[in-house]
């Protein structure tokens, strides 16, 4: 196996293929952090400060705010699954390339 | 090896046999006749969890077996081993009681335990396995100095384990004695023991699938009993909640919580309020900074991040984070039902009853939907969720002492006294096993010594530090170019103290002066009150006087605590800390210490200057994002 430093780490991080991942990725994970922070955030703010909406009956005596609850679970798998189906799919072909190529360049 | 294997069956056998020999003579809350059933099933947990010891033990050879089990577990292993790990009692059955005591507030409260791991998932989990090593240090070390990195990040690692650790033995030990009778110092000194030795011999092998037996049996209890609570109901929400809003021991709790609010409403607005946020949760600025916490300290907690490296990749780290989600989320959501279920079926003055904050609320739930305490099937389920809690606390404190073990064998011993030259495998491991006796150890003196504190405070404490300290200079490190060890020591240094510090002002602490004028309060307000009573009980009025006697049994509660507080605090005026009242009004300090940890790693780092951490800059975020030479799972 290659050692660590046999590989030209500044050519890594220059390659267009990894400046695409880097970008790739920045925007999704920030993006997707901050979605999911300021939609938890919404619960604790919203029972606090907007009680007279989460009192609501909506579904025979679940109101809005239980409801609301129940939510950020189904929000949270599905940002977590979300994220797995587009780093599976596009983040990991484009790491693995990038490995095995520079890990080659390198005589390992 | 031979030997190790046949000490961890010694040790095993005499563990199983001595606390099953301490259940058969306790006076377990089972009745006596059914004594055995308790004893039958404990001894089945704990002789499960030593045969995968004694098997774990022998492929226990190497550091990499033992803190990582050699990177060598799955994905969906590491799930379930995460969501061990991570249920902690207080979360198991501290939120099921919260729930079942004051309603919507206690459903709230679980959602922040699992929106922590989108953070997880997103930041955390696969740059620290293309990383990392062992431990929270392994990263911080790598483009920053080794030294320095290493003394300050073990020393935080070993601070929120600790805190943690003391939460998870004194809950405990408490527990045990609630649920099987036995004394405190025992419960504490069987939970170490049996503990100690799943962690000595087995190491990470042992301790992860101790973790996941533990889930899998927490989850299979829990659906077992939601589908008794909720057949009846044929699998409807709306009337399974109607339902329980509509009971009386429900209506009756919330007039409690209520006071002098509930006096003009109806039944039925009562039971609704049930379903409304404010029961618990009285600042709303504390709660959004539990939620901050929560939400950025997992992520830092040292015991979670370790299980990283137990997997041999980054896409299997983010298996299992993916896995851990879906079983912490949908054991919390199943929690829902169990804290509802046991408000309407046990009812929540029972359950404050037994124990106040609410964490016998599963275990009655599970004996009543088995038919009573005089029932066969009854005590089989008491006994199940007893023995599930128990080997709860047992496996999140075995996470907790291999994760400080291994900041003080592997960090602080290998990597700073021996300046992280190669330190032969053999004395690595032998290293290891001593710093987990020296833990473990500490771990049984200070559960032992810190009886009858209140130690929740403790658990918030531990994820603020790791909120505050960690996770800032983790996140930082990986991904801020400019990010340096002055900024890293000063992070770790600054954001420990301040999280600490303003905990210590705050109020979770006991203010003698100001319990002394409440209870003052309560004692000159006594003659009124009983007036109002007398006069009540001579109106007539039958619902009147139903309030009346309910408020006189208030009264005496409050009188007798009244009473006691006065007598406890004579002579005293000041808090631990010599404050007569808090100088910071949070419950909570997240919101303040998150920032400024945040801050002083940016201010640290751009401040100083180190050559290292700008040259390493490259090769870390190659790493990080490719998993170039991450290294795989050992091969013997």
């Amino acid at each position: 196996m290659a050692k660590s430093d046999s590989i030209d780490w500044a050519a890594v991080i220059a390659d267009p293929r990894f400046q695409q991942l880097h970008r790739k990725k920045t925007a999704f994970l920030w993006g997707l952090m901050a979605f999911s922070v300021i939609y938890y955030f919404l619960l604790p703010v919203g029972a606090a400060y907007y009680q007279d909406l989460f009192k609501i009956k909506v579904w025979g005596v679940l109101n809005v705010g239980l409801l609301f609850a129940l939510s950020e679970f189904v929000v949270a798998w599905a940002i977590a699954l979300y994220y797995s189906h587009v780093a599976n799919r596009d983040f990991d072909r484009l790491a693995a390339e990038i490995a095995a190529d520079f890990v080659k360049r390198a005589g390992g | 090896m031979q030997l190790t294997t046949k000490k961890t069956a010694l040790v095993g056998l005499a563990a199983a046999l001595s606390l099953t020999a301490i259940v058969a003579r306790a006076d377990t809350s089972a009745a006596g006749e059914y004594r055995w059933v308790t004893f039958a099933v404990f001894a089945a947990v704990i002789l499960l969890t030593m045969y995968i010891t004694y098997v774990a033990a022998k492929r226990v050879k190497s550091a990499s077996d033992f803190y990582t089990a050699g990177g060598g577990i799955t994905g969906l292993q590491n799930g379930w081993a995460i969501a061990g790990d991570y249920l902690s009692a207080a979360s198991f059955l501290g939120i099921a009681g919260l729930i079942s005591l004051y309603g919507y507030d206690g459903f709230m409260y679980s959602v922040g335990w699992l929106v922590a791991y989108i953070t997880v998932l997103l930041l955390i989990a696969e740059p620290c396995r293309n990383i990392g090593k062992y431990t929270l240090s392994d990263i911080l070390a790598y483009r920053n100095d080794p030294r320095k990195t290493r003394i300050v990040g073990a020393l935080s690692v070993i601070t929120v384990s600790t805190f943690y650790l003391t939460a998870q033995m004194v809950g405990g030990g408490v527990l045990v004695k609630t649920l099987i009778g036995i004394d405190y110092e025992v419960s504490v000194l069987v939970v170490g023991i049996l503990m100690l030795s799943y962690v000595l011999f087995g190491g990470m092998v042992a301790t992860t699938w101790v973790q996941i037996i533990k889930a899998v049996l927490l989850v299979a209890a829990s659906v077992l009993i939601v589908m008794l609570v909720w057949t009846p109901y044929g699998f409807s929400l709306p009337a399974f909640m109607a339902d329980v809003i509509g009971d009386a021991k429900v209506q009756a709790r919330v007039a409690t919580l209520l006071g002098d609010a509930a006096k003009n409403m109806t039944p039925a607005e009562l039971g609704q309020r049930f379903l409304e946020p404010g029961l618990y949760f009285k600042a709303p600025v504390d709660q959004i900074s539990l939620g901050m916490a929560l939400v950025f300290g997992t992520a830092g907690l040292p015991h979670i991040l370790m299980r990283f490296f137990t997997v041999p990749t980054a896409q299997q780290a983010r298996k299992s984070v993916v896995w851990a989600m879906v079983i912490i989320g949908g054991f919390y959501v199943l929690t829902l039902f169990l804290g509802f279920g046991a408000a309407k079926l046990v009812g929540p003055g029972n359950i404050a009853a037994v124990d106040a904050g609410g964490n016998m609320a599963g275990p009655l739930l599970a004996q009543f939907i088995g038919g009573g305490p005089n029932s066969f099937f009854g005590n089989f389920m008491l006994a199940f969720v007893s023995a599930v809690a128990f080997a709860t606390i047992v496996a999140v404190v075995a996470g907790l002492v291999l994760a400080a073990a291994s900041a003080m064998a592997h960090d602080l011993w290998v990597g700073v006294v021996h300046g992280g030259e190669t330190v032969a495998p053999q004395q690595q491991v032998r290293a290891a096993r001593i710093a987990t006796v020296i833990v473990g150890a500490m771990a049984i003196a200070i559960g032992i010594a810190a009886k009858g504190q209140n130690v929740a405070v403790l658990v918030a404490l531990a994820f603020a530090v790791a909120a505050s300290a960690n996770f800032p200079c983790v996140l930082l490190t990986l991904y801020w170019k400019r990010c340096n060890t002055t900024g890293i020591v000063a992070g770790m240094i600054i954001g420990t103290v301040c999280a600490v510090g303003l905990t210590l002002v705050s109020p979770n602490l006991t203010y003698p002066k100001a319990v002394k004028a409440a209870a003052h309060k309560v004692l000159d307000g006594e003659v009124a009150k009983r007036a109002s009573i007398a006069a009540a009980m001579e109106s007539g009025d039958a619902a009147r006087m139903a309030l009346a006697s309910r408020d006189t049994i208030n009264l005496d509660k409050a009188v007798k605590k009244a009473n006691g507080d006065l007598k406890k605090f004579e002579g005293q005026e000041t808090s631990f800390m010599g404050l007569e009242k808090p100088l910071f009004e949070l419950k909570n300090p997240g919101l303040f210490s998150i920032p400024i940890g945040f801050l002083a790693v940016i201010l640290g780092s751009l401040l100083g200057r180190d050559k290292r951490a700008e040259d390493m800059w490259d090769e870390v975020y190659a790493r990080q994002n490719t998993g170039i030479l991450a290294s795989k799972a050992t091969t013997h």
